[in-house]
This record gives structure tokens, sequence and C-alpha cells, in this order.
């Protein structure tokens, strides 16, 4: 979508057109009026195509579900519900499959020792468990609605990170060349070699175990990838005739950047983008199953993590393990399938022929 | 001969990147305004005589420049853990053989089955089962990888009772071939998790780069030539396809080696990535610094093998 | 007896949108020993005729018609008798010699390769020295077997492409734009060689091009294609020299010649582009940019009418002077 301010024609009006402030004149427009006027319709023709991609819709729909139970998760239980002191205050039975269930009373047999679990059904109501109650008896699917939130945010905001500093140095280094591209492509380079995992690791624990350090951790160890792919399109952009008559023209390297660059490296970066948070999710979910993650806070990689602890997998408890992995994997999956029909959108030449 | 000049400035490459991981490994204990030693014995509880002592071990009471000298002229000087005051290259060397049995086989198997399926794939392009394996692939690629592993235990080991559900071996006593299907029993969740894990995303690649070089002109010429389909793809299609294979393979080797320790840490398999998992868990800042060296040493030496093998296989590149 | 008989040959791609025709009915006829020039822009069929003549055309591909060579129908074969012609009889140098050959496998072993397919004795020794014999028939240096494609440069390559051709001694080749992605020195080396070998191993040979004058050099005859059809055949020089079909005319006109001042004051380009195969226009599929287009043009289509000494044009205005002149 290369937009070139200062060559436009005056467009004529559009009744087609939502207006856009004040009252126009009859034939004259700024060039400020025609760029957005073209971007709307750049956005619209992009959504008609996008609607045409099964694969993206699904995607799509399943993202919005996902968004929508993170956003009302107050509605399905009180954010307290989450806690283990709550779960043992409601006395909540530990360990249940799901569906109903009771309370439970201990009876302790006085000649063997022996404690033994009975399900009360007479002193306490009956109680609907879903998806089942984990290893301290709050339902699993208080957990997988309020884990959303964290686990999303977490992925979303790692992944504005991650693309600030990678598309900034890839951007950076296309552009200037030189100098600043040799060292920032070894920069690059050198972080692409670390395993992830390895940087994670010692940097979380360097930096200690809260949200702010997870996400920092996620961005430090993904940016490389970003970055290099950013800095060759941004090679191939930065050759072509209208960057270099801009420069001639007198524009500053500042408004060659955001005028012409960048929005030419947009549709990449956005497909880029969409990609980074399925990954940013699913490395979130790695290192808070690895115990680095906010033990504060609840979301599925952290799920996962106790019911390992608890011995949940030896122990059969399908309930506990299952929910969290499959919304994992389904999120990972919808942001994936919307990603790749971003690029065949943006990129024609991976349409199917 | 371009190949010697080649092969030296790998070489060189891999030995300047080791030397900034060191380096990394280096700062990043001290780029923090606290004491870094202080940052490492947070877990534990020291007295002010045992911290001033483990001070002078780290030679944290020398000027910056010495200590990094020290650092860098010593680099397999790895200390002692705290959690069991062994020194820390003992605690690893013990568990070096599970994990590279691990990952070994898994890293052989998933390449070879994601090149066949790869080839067949592409060879089907389009036809039910192509889609149905890339829907498949796109499945497995978002699942995390130690989730799946919980999964197969729970289903076959916990539930079905067909494998065991933890360890490397059951019988330490074991001798000769019973001793190896021990172990092969033990292996087979771990490596069937870690395997399908990336055997879809090598069989992706391959059936890309074959659809792509089957698109290239001395493919036709070698059909003019009278050779038939299979040959052409044998001999023509698909050695000029493996190329990028063997760039990939090596770029997820970080990617498998983190997978493992997730992996490892489900089955309670005494390898390295278990090792790991303990060492986040008890603070043990010595181990910690010396896996990440030998995973970012792992991957620089693979990285190098794959570089020497695709200047093997492609004449082109050793010119360049 | 011609060793190669084109009748009727209707070639259809399959694509999403449709069969797309590519040849709409195609005679043609080569002689042993003759060589004949196929000339067209891009898009007019010519490239697909030679994929046809060794069967080279995707599956799905709709091909009509008869193709003899030697007096055996191509498109009738079963694959094994096919695999054993293709080359041994026939061979193609491919448009774009630049990507045809495997980047991974020494030159020499391609050329070697050609032959054993077709050794049943798959004598190795033997296809090797023949394969350093025929790179110096083509005027490389015998120790080129041992390079690698891209050590080579562009002529150099071309000029492998053309060793692997000849590699089985086939009694026709079809050249298909030898010399379209070369420099222009390097262009008269490898025509120049390609002459000569026709002339001394008396191959037949169908050169494919979009240049005119390149073809009077090599060809004994002519044939011009234009959307999927031939609009002109007859002798090169005849051809070239006294077109008989305006596509021709302007087909040659397209070339400047060096010192032709009149040329370059008024370049005579053609206008418009040739036309989509899915909407080839009604009558003489030539109409909307002939110059010297009339009324009947766009009504009634041509077919080849005599237009002189084993000439001929699918042009209506020699239509109407075969007539004229007979009444």
């Amino acid at each position: 979508m290369p937009l070139e301010p200062f060559d436009q024609q005056p467009v004529p009006p559009d009744s087609a057109m939502p207006d856009s402030g004040p009252p126009l004149e009859e034939k004259k427009r700024t060039p400020r009026q025609i760029t957005r006027a073209r971007r709307r319709r750049s956005i619209s023709r992009f959504w008609r195509q996008y609607r045409e991609n099964r694969l993206g819709m699904v995607g799509l729909v399943v993202l919005a579900f996902f968004i929508l139970i993170a956003i009302f998760a107050p509605v399905f239980a009180p954010k307290s519900a989450t806690t283990e002191t709550a779960a043992a205050a409601n006395d909540q039975p530990i360990l249940v499959p799901p569906g109903y269930h009771c309370s439970q009373i201990l009876t302790t047999d006085p000649e063997t020792g022996l404690v033994t679990r009975v399900e009360d059904c007479t002193t306490s109501p009956k109680v609907f468990y879903p998806l089942g109650t984990d290893g301290s008896g709050r339902s699993v699917s208080t957990l997988i609605v309020w884990g959303a939130r964290i686990s999303l945010i977490v992925g979303l905001v790692a992944t504005v990170m991650t693309m600030l500093i990678g598309a900034g140095i890839g951007i950076a280094a296309g552009f200037y060349g030189g100098r600043v591209d040799s060292v920032l492509s070894r920069l690059t380079d050198w972080f692409l070699v670390i395993p992830w995992i390895a940087l994670a690791i010692v940097l979380a624990s360097v930096l200690g175990q809260s949200l702010f350090n997870i996400i920092l951790v996620i961005a430090v160890t993904s940016w490389a990838v970003t970055a290099r792919l950013v800095r060759a399109q941004a090679l191939t952009v930065v050759t072509r005739p209208y960057v270099e008559r801009a420069r001639a023209l007198g524009a500053s390297n500042w408004h060659t950047i955001t005028r012409h660059v960048l929005p030419n490296l947009f549709p990449i970066i956005f497909a880029n983008t969409i990609l980074t948070v399925a990954l940013s999710i699913l490395a979130e979910a790695t290192l808070s199953f690895l115990g680095l993650g906010d033990p504060l806070s609840v979301s599925w990689g952290t799920i996962l993590e106790q019911a390992q602890g608890a011995g949940a997998t030896t122990g059969g408890q399908w309930w506990w393990v299952m929910p969290p992995g499959l919304a994992i994997t389904t999120v990972v999956l919808a942001f994936t399938m919307c990603g790749f029909a971003v690029e065949e959108i943006s990129n024609p030449r991976l349409r199917r022929r | 001969m371009g190949s010697r000049r080649y092969l030296l400035k790998k070489i060189l490459q891999a030995f300047f990147t080791m030397w900034f991981v060191l380096t990394m490994n280096f700062f990043l204990f001290r780029i923090l305004p606290s004491d870094p030693v202080a940052n490492m014995t947070k877990a534990q509880k020291l007295t002010r005589a045992e911290s001033a002592a483990l001070r002078i071990e780290f030679g944290l009471d020398k000027p910056m420049l010495q200590q990094y000298l020290i650092y860098i002229t010593h680099p397999f000087n790895w200390g002692l853990s705290f959690q069991s005051s062994r020194p820390v290259a003992d605690v690893i060397g013990e568990r070096v053989w599970p994990t590279l049995l691990l990952v070994g086989i898994s890293t052989i198997l998933s390449t070879i089955f994601g090149v066949l399926i790869g080839i067949s794939s592409a060879w089907r392009r389009g036809s039910r089962l192509d889609v149905n394996w890339l829907v498949s692939t796109m499945t497995f690629y978002s699942m995390p990888d130690f989730w799946f592993g919980m999964m197969l235990l729970l289903a076959f080991a916990a539930t079905l009772h067909w494998f065991p559900i933890s360890g490397y071996m059951g019988d330490p006593t074991a001798t000769g071939w019973g001793h190896i299907v021990d172990v092969a029993r033990h292996l087979v969740l771990p490596v069937t998790t870690l395997t399908i894990g990336y055997l879809g995303e090598y069989s992706l690649i391959m059936r890309s780069s074959l659809i792509d070089v089957m698109n290239e002109d001395f493919v036709g010429v070698a059909r003019a030539k009278g050779l038939p389909d299979r040959l052409v793809r044998r001999r023509h299609a698909v050695p000029n396809a493996l190329l990028p294979i063997v760039t990939m393979v090596i770029l997820y080797f970080g990617y498998v080696l983190g997978g493992a320790v997730g992996v490892e840490t489900v089955f309670s398999y005494p390898g390295l990535g278990k090792l790991t998992y303990e060492a986040i868990d008890q603070q043990d800042f010595p181990v910690m610094q010396a896996m990440f060296l030998l995973f970012s040493a792992a991957v620089i030496i693979a990285n190098l093998i794959a570089d020497i093998t695709y200047g093997y296989l492609d004449p082109r590149v050793r010119e360049a | 007896m011609s060793i190669l008989e084109i009748r009727d040959l209707h070639i259809a791609y399959s694509t999403q949108a449709g069969p797309v025709p590519a040849v709409r009915g195609v005679d043609l006829d080569i002689a042993h020993g003759e060589v004949v020039g196929l000339a067209g822009e891009s898009g007019c069929g010519k490239s697909t005729i030679a994929g046809a003549i060794l069967r080279l055309l995707p599956k799905e591909t709709e091909i009509t018609g008869r193709i003899s060579l030697e007096g055996e129908n191509i498109l009738d074969m079963s694959w094994g008798q096919l695999r054993s012609v293709r080359w041994s009889e026939a061979s193609i140098i491919f448009q774009g010699a630049l990507h045809g050959l495997n980047p991974v496998q020494r030159v020499g072993d391609q050329i070697a390769e050609a032959i054993l397919i077709h050794d049943p004795k798959k004598n190795e020794k033997a296809a090797s020295s023949r394969a350093n014999e025929l790179i110096e028939q083509v005027k490389l240096p015998a120790r080129r077997a041992n390079d690698y494609p891209h050590e080579l440069s562009g002529g150099q390559k071309q000029r492998i492409m053309i060793a692997m051709a000849l590699a089985c001694d086939p009694k026709i080749v079809i050249a298909d734009e030898p010399t379209t992605a070369l420099d222009v020195m390097v262009q008269a080396q490898v025509l120049n060689l390609l002459k000569d070998l026709q002339r001394d191993l008396g191959l037949s040979l169908i050169f494919i091009t979009h240049d005119l004058s390149v073809l009077v050099d090599v060809c004994d005859k002519i044939a011009v294609m234009y959307a999927g059809r031939i609009v002109e055949e007859g002798p090169a020089e005849a051809v070239f020299e006294t077109p008989r079909h305006p596509y021709t005319k302007a087909l040659g006109a397209a070339f400047p010649e060096i010192g032709d001042l009149t040329y370059r004051m008024s370049p005579t380009g053609l206008g418009g582009d040739p036309p989509d195969p899915m909407l080839i226009p009604s009558g003489c599929s030539f109409h909307p940019r002939c110059p010297s287009a009339f009324a009947d043009c766009s009504g009634s289509e041509p077919t080849l009418y005599p237009a002189g000494d084993n000439r001929r044009s699918a042009c209506l205005l020699v239509d109407q002077e075969n007539r004229k002149a007979t009444t």
C-alpha cells in the first residue's frame, strides 16, 4: 500500500466516502485528507479480502470468544475464587473430576488412624464444577477463565515490546546502512544464536519473578527474529525511487521513515505481529511452567505448573491438565491462522493459484 | 580452493560468538545495581562471613576488568553447586548422557520422518491427505510441547500403564540387552513428545522447498532427457530441496533443547533439562550459569556443523 | 518424408478459471536436415508447441491432434516408449538455460547422465568420455566437465546445454529461445555454433524466437505465429524481405537496423498487446492491432491462403488478391 502524499492528484468527491470533519470544497482536498481517505479504502479492501479467507475467519471468531471470556471473567466468578485461601475457606473439595459434587468430610478411624473422605450432600448444597477442581479445591473452569486474562495480556504486551525493539532495530539497520547496519546486524545474529530458553532462565532468575519481568524476558528473547525479518524488507524498500526522491526534496530522516518506509513495511510487520503473539503466549506458558512466572497471578502456564508439581499427570487427574493446555493450543492456533491469512493477503506470491 | 577459507571463517565466527556468550554471562549477573552475591544467594541465608568468603571466591573484591579477564581465561571453572556443594561439572557430567540420548534420537527421528512426509506431501499437493497433514502440523505447532508430554503420560502411562511413568531406567542392575530394553521403554514417551513437535515443522519446510525446486528449469530438463519421474525426484529435486532443511534443523536445535527442559521435567527424566528445572527451583545460580553456557555452546557448535555440512552439499556456498 | 509432422494441433492449459487455449490448430512439417524458425511474441504458443513435441506439458493439459516423429504419433505413445524417444530422437534446449543445470552436480556428469539413460549397457566410462567429446564439440575445453554450473558464464552454460542436447545423437533438436538471455556478442557466437553443428551433423532444427532477423540467418523456412495460430509460412528470406502478413511486417520492422536513419526518426513498434487467450478477438485475431484491417476482418476467420512459392499467409488481404488474380 504505497502512500505518496506529495504526488497526489486532487480526488473528485465521492459520495461513498464518509465525511471527515468540516465541509470540503468541491474538487480540492488537502494531502492529509486524501491520505486518510486512501487509508480507509485500503483497510476496507483488506477486510473484504480477509472475510473470504475461511481459516482467518475461524481464527478471528475463536479469538473473539477468548477475549470476551477474559473481559467478562468476573461474571463467571469473582477474582478471589482463584486464590487457594478462598477455596480452603469455602471448604471446596480437592481433585474432583468434572461434574456435580458436594463437600467432603474427613473422618479419622480411631483404631487404624486411616483418614477417609466421605461426601456430604446433606449439610452442603450440590455444586457444579464443569471442569472439576484442582489440588487446592479451586474450580478449574474459574482458573481457566481468569487465566485467559494473564495469558492474553502478557502475550500482547510482550509482543508490543518485541515489535517496538525488533522493528525499530530492523528499520534502523536497513535505513541507515553502513556502520550502523553492521553493528546492529551482528547484535541481532548473536541474539539469534543464543537459545531463548537459556537466556530466559538466566534473565528471569536474576530479575526476579513478576509479570513485568516475564514480559521483559519474552521481549528480549524474541526481538531478534523480527529484527532480521524487518531489516530484510526495509532494505528492499529503502532502495526504491520515491525514498530517494523524498530525500532529494529535503525530507528529514524521521519524515522519510514514518511517511514512506514504515507504511510499506506495514503488511509484513502486521503479519509478523500476529504470529509473534502466538509465540509469546507459548513462551509465557513455558516459562510459567518452569516456575519463572509470577507466583501471585493465575495464567494457563501456572495452572500447569501447579498440576505438574502436585503430580496430576501421574495421578491421572486429566481435568486439571487438559483444559489449560487445550486453551493455550486453541488460542495459539487461532492467532497462527489469522497470521497466515494476513500473510496470504499481503503477499500475493503465497496465494493459491 | 574456497573451502578451506570458508571453513576457517566459520570456525572463527563460532569462537567469536562463544566469546560474546561468555561475556554476556559475565555481565548478566552484574547488570543490576545490587550486589551480585546477594542476587545469587537470595534463596540461601548466609552469615556475613560466608558472604565475604563467597565474594572473595568469586573475585568480586577485585576491579571489574580483572574479574573479567580471570573469568574469560577460565571458561570451564564452573564452581560448586549451591544445592549439593559438589562441583557443577560433576553434576552436569552425570546427566549428560540421558539428555544426549533423548535429544539425539528425537532429532534424528523427526528429521527423517519430517523429510519423508514432506516429500510425499509435496508430491500429493492439494490432496485430502496433504490438507489434513497441514492442519495437524499447525495444531501440533500450537501445542506447548511439555503439555503434549503431560497428555501422553496421562494417557499411556498413568491410565493405560503401557509405559513407565518416570525416570530413565527401572532396574539399575540390568545389563546388556535387558538394560537397553529398559531404557528404551522409558524413552518412548519422551522421545515421541519431542519428535512430533518438530516433525511437523520439518515436513512443512521440506514440502515447500521441494515444491519450489520442482518448478525449476533443470527438473524439466531432467524429465526431457528421459528420466522416469522417481529418478527425477531422487537425483535432481530432492538433493536440491534438502539444502534448506540442513539449516532449518540446526536453527530449531535451540528450540529442541528448550523443549527438552520441559519434557524431562514432565517425565522426571534425569537429564540436563530436569537439572535446569531443579536449579531454577532451588535458585542454584552456578548450575544455571553453567547450563546457559552449555546450551549456548551446543547451539553454536550445531550452527558450525550446519555451515560445514551445507558448504559440503552446496558448491555455490564455498566460493562466496 | 518429414521427420516431424504436426497436424491440427490444439493445446489448452487447465487453470482454475477454465481451459486456456494456447495453440489453436497448427500444422507444421519439418524435413530431414531442415532448419525451421518459429517466430512470434510471448504467449503466441511457440514454446507450448516445443513442450508438446516431447510431451513435457503439465499432465492436465488438453492436447488433441497429431505429432508424428518419424512416422509415430508421440501423443499415443506409452510412457516407456516416450522416455526412450526423448532425447535419443528429439531433444530440446530450453529457454532460460541459465537455470537448466542442476546446481549441485558437475556439468560433465549431467551430460553423461543423458547418455547413460539411453545406454542399455550403462557404461559409465564411455559416457564420460563421450561427454568430454561433446564439450569440445561446442568449442569448450574438455576440463570444463568438472565444473559446477555456477562456475560458468551464461554463454558457456548455453554451450553445455547444446552439448547435452546432442548427447544422444538426436535427429531433431528444438531450440527454444537459445540466445534470448545472452549478451549480444555471445548471442552471435552461440548462433554461429548452432549453425555449424547443424550443418556438420545434418540435424533438423526448430528454432524458436521472437527475433525475426536472427531466423533469417539460420533458417530454411520460417513460420510466424500469433495467438496460437500460424499466420504466415514460407522460405526464410522471402518471409523476411517481403512479408505477406501485416503482423510479420510489424515483427520484422520492430528491430532497427544499425545505420538506418529513417527508423531512428520514426520507430514503428506495434501498439497494443497480444490478446488474452481467454478473450481472443472474433474473426482475424490480429484485427484490433492491424494497420491494414478492414470491415471483413472482424467477421470472418482467415485460413492459410497460398501467397507465392511455397508460401502461405492467413490474411484476408491475400485472399482478396488471390480472388482478383483468378478473375
